[in-house]
């Protein structure tokens, strides 16, 4: 994936790293996304896909975050990185 | 006596810490109105005596979900001295959005900074007297599930309830702090110690609000938010997010050293996720510790379920001896002991399974399982973390639906226990083995089998159902911290396993002993304890019950009988049909057939059932209807009356119609 493009978390390849930019979400989602540390400009990595695609794994602020895909489509990030 | 409160994230070790002070002196219920588990207990520091409340652990306090709610409404409302956050310190930035919404609140807190081993062994190092200067709180260390630090904890307990030190208001950056002063005078007749956390809501969109203020100054006050979101062109609700993890990144700075990489650190728990969570392996590992378990609990349960058999019966044998013939002597030997036998004779097999379930859960697995199993579980309307419970199911019922605890959603958590009966549990084995040996001989296995799948099916159809009409619009998260695997303490695996056996003993057995009572008396009166059972009460309910099961083709008063014995246990089918044709109570076909009974059995059943549909019929309602009294006493406990009375209301005429349905297209073929 390109570096500095914009795409929703769900669609990102596992071992992509990317910077989230936007919350799109109902409101107990995004509570819940942004008690969990997901604000804008927060750095994570997709460490996983579950065995059945979903749901994803995610490294962020030092801890391991489970999320299912249709959680992840509400947040839009720029690719920082690939592994 | 003082009132204190415990809070903290799950995984955060809440739970020992609550264990270490406590003791045993806690109590278990729900918290008023509603089926999130309420834990109280009791300590004494000095002279001082203590009641420590369990708050729901969780994320944060946006009492967005039920737990949240419970936990802010108590902190706010019932005023407690001392709110105890308890803090997982290898992942203590995370952990430490919930302390600053405490903090938020106003209320004396002391920081328990948990797994200092941990901690330690990955190279972090919290200054936490800085820590506690710095916040003017409370601060300590322990490493709670080895009971490490507890006594300080005990110490700064009371001098912080003595003290009563308010935390210091932790500043948000100055243009955000205009913000909260701009919103604060809507709140200029409330509670000034809450101005603040008032103003802090209204700027996250918390409907509660709306009646606290009144609707029309809630709507002058969102006016008032939307415009104020569109000169920061940013929502109100994530900016103060993002300024608490400011906030919290300061703090980490000034008072956390880390000697290693994140990498490093996360080394150990990568490397089992690598294999437990793969891609291929994740399933089939999973499905091997389910296997495992299973047979442990059969292997070292059967042991004991001989064992305590064996001895209530020689206990029994013993009191009848000593106390004669008379109704009293067959009251205390058959009913009461016989009673306790029915539910104590469970205990080795849930005690094993309750001993799995915490071990799973204390070393990190159980989330993932859950995150394995959550795409195909979501797909049936129900949640990952669904499917333990459902798959202890097939052990047992009761373990089932206390496993049904971990879902955070009370939809999910409803809809789980009510189908979690219709996996077909080990009691009910018995009676598809005895049927199946005499009307399907040589294909048992197949038979019962396919009785496991009907099972399996129904729950997934019902699960449907009950997403579709109860809970309609509940959407429920999988935003959940996978934590790190950690080795578990023996002290805490087993004292959980033992807490759960003994809430089974207090709470269902009660609820079963009195069952067993009834019916005893119901087989023994009017005629007496030596007259035939159909010259009793008993006789009289087979016989109401006979017209009504007539349709799904039992023939004969026997099977209602059977039926509502089976309440007790499933298992008890068995026994009755062999009490009822040949006095003799076994419970499997080859003991009939050793005490040369078996021809007096077969021919009593093929006439309550005349054909192998009519038979199959009966393994079909078997399988379905109301679980048994222990089941019945476990889902009252987690979810209620109402709840507990719906499943064994529902499942009865589950298991009718689709037996009805069975046999009456069945019967056209033959």
């Amino acid at each position: 994936m390109k570096k500095g493009v914009m795409v929703y978390v769900s669609e990102m390849k596992v071992g992509t790293s990317g910077k989230v930019t936007a919350i799109k979400a109902t409101s107990m989602i995004k509570k819940r996304l942004l008690a969990m540390g997901l604000t804008p400009g927060t750095q994570f990595k997709i460490a996983k896909v579950a065995p059945m695609g979903d749901p994803i794994e995610l490294n962020v602020r030092g801890y391991r975050l489970s999320l299912r895909k249709s959680e992840a489509s509400c947040l839009e990030a720029d690719i920082v990185g690939n592994d | 006596m003082h009132k204190i409160a415990l809070g903290g994230n799950p995984n955060s070790g809440k739970t020992s810490v609550f264990n270490a002070l406590t003791g045993s002196h806690q109590h278990v219920g729900n918290w008023p109105g509603v089926t999130v588990e309420r834990k109280e207990g009791e300590l004494k520091i000095d002279s001082e005596r203590f009641t420590l409340i369990d708050l729901p652990g969780t994320y944060s306090l946006s009492a967005n979900s039920l737990d949240e709610k419970i936990a802010r409404d108590f902190i706010i409302d019932k005023k407690p001295e001392l709110t105890v956050i308890v803090i997982d310190q290898t992942n203590i930035e995370r952990n430490f959005y919930l302390v600053l919404e405490i903090i938020e609140m106003g209320r004396p807190v002391l920081l328990v900074l948990n797994m200092d081993d941990e901690a330690r062994k990955m190279g972090i190092n919290v200054d936490s007297d800085g820590l506690s200067k710095y916040m003017n709180v409370h601060v300590c260390k322990t490493v709670a599930n080895r009971r490490v630090g507890i006594d300080v904890l005990k110490e700064q307990i009371l001098s912080a309830v003595q003290r009563q030190n308010k935390p210091k208001v932790l500043k948000f950056s100055e243009k955000t702090e205009k913000i909260i002063q701009a919103i604060e005078p809507f709140f200029k007749d409330h509670d000034p110690d809450l101005r603040r956390w008032f103003a802090i809501k209204a700027l996250e969109k918390d409907d509660f609000l709306q009646e606290l203020v009144g609707e029309k100054a809630y709507e002058q006050l969102s006016q008032k938010i939307e415009l104020i979101e569109k000169s920061i062109a940013n929502e109100t609700d994530i900016l103060l997010a993002e300024e608490r993890y400011a906030v919290i990144h300061g703090i980490a700075k000034e008072f956390i050293k880390r000697m290693l990489t994140e990498e490093d650190r996360e080394r150990f728990s990568t490397k089992i996720d690598h294999v437990v969570t793969h891609r291929i392996w994740g399933i089939p590992i999973f499905a091997g510790i389910m296997w495992l378990m299973f047979q442990l609990a059969f292997y070292i349960g059967g042991y004991f379920v001989d064992a305590v058999d064996y001895w209530f019966s020689r206990f029994g044998d013993y009191l009848a001896s000593v106390m004669g013939d008379s109704m009293f002597s067959a009251f205390i030997t058959e009913a009461v002991i016989g009673g306790l036998g029915a539910f104590v004779v469970f205990l080795p097999q849930l005690f094993v399974l309750f001993l799995f379930i915490s071990f799973l859960g204390d070393i990190g697995y159980m989330s993932r399982a859950a995150f394995v199993m959550d795409k195909f579980m979501h797909a049936l309307g129900l949640h990952g973390k669904s499917f333990i419970p459902m798959i202890l199911g097939f052990g047992c019922t009761v373990p089932g639906v206390m496993a049904a605890r971990t879902l955070e959603s009370k939809k999910d958590r409803v809809i789980t226990i009510l189908v979690t009966p219709l996996m077909s549990c080990g009691a009910r084995l018995p009676v598809y083995a005895l049927l199946g040996s005499i009307f399907f001989a040589g294909h048992e296995g197949s038979i019962t089998f396919l009785l496991y799948m009907i099972g399996i099916v129904l729950a997934i159809i019902m699960a449907r159902v009950f997403k579709s009409t109860f809970f309609k619009k509940e959407e429920t998260l999988f935003i959940m911290e996978l934590p790190p695997y950690r080795w578990p303490s023996a002290r805490e695996t087993f004292g959980q396993a033992f807490r759960n056996s003994w809430l089974f003993l207090k709470k269902a057995g009660t609820i079963i002993f009195a069952a067993v009572i009834i019916i005893w008396l119901l087989s023994v009166f009017p005629a007496g304890i030596d007259a035939p059972p159909q010259d009793n009460y008993i006789g009289d309910i087979g016989r109401t019950l006979e017209p009504v099961f007539r349709p799904l083709g039992f023939e004969g008063w026997e099977a209602g009988v059977a039926l509502t014995f089976g309440i007790l246990a499933k298992e008890i089918v068995v026994g009755t049909f062999g009490t009822l044709f040949t006095g003799q109570d076994f419970g499997e076909l080859a003991e009939f057939a050793e005490a040369g009974l078996k021809g007096n059995l077969v021919q009593g059943l093929q006439t309550v059932f005349p054909n192998a549909i009519a038979a199959f019929s009966f393994l079909l309602f078997v399988l379905i209807y109301t679980p048994c009294a222990a089941a019945l006493a476990t889902i009252k406990q987690e979810i209620g009356w109402k709840w507990m009375w719906f499943t064994a209301i529902y499942l009865f005429v589950l298991a009718y119609g689709v037996s009805l349905l069975f046999y009456n297209i069945g019967i056209l073929f033959i």
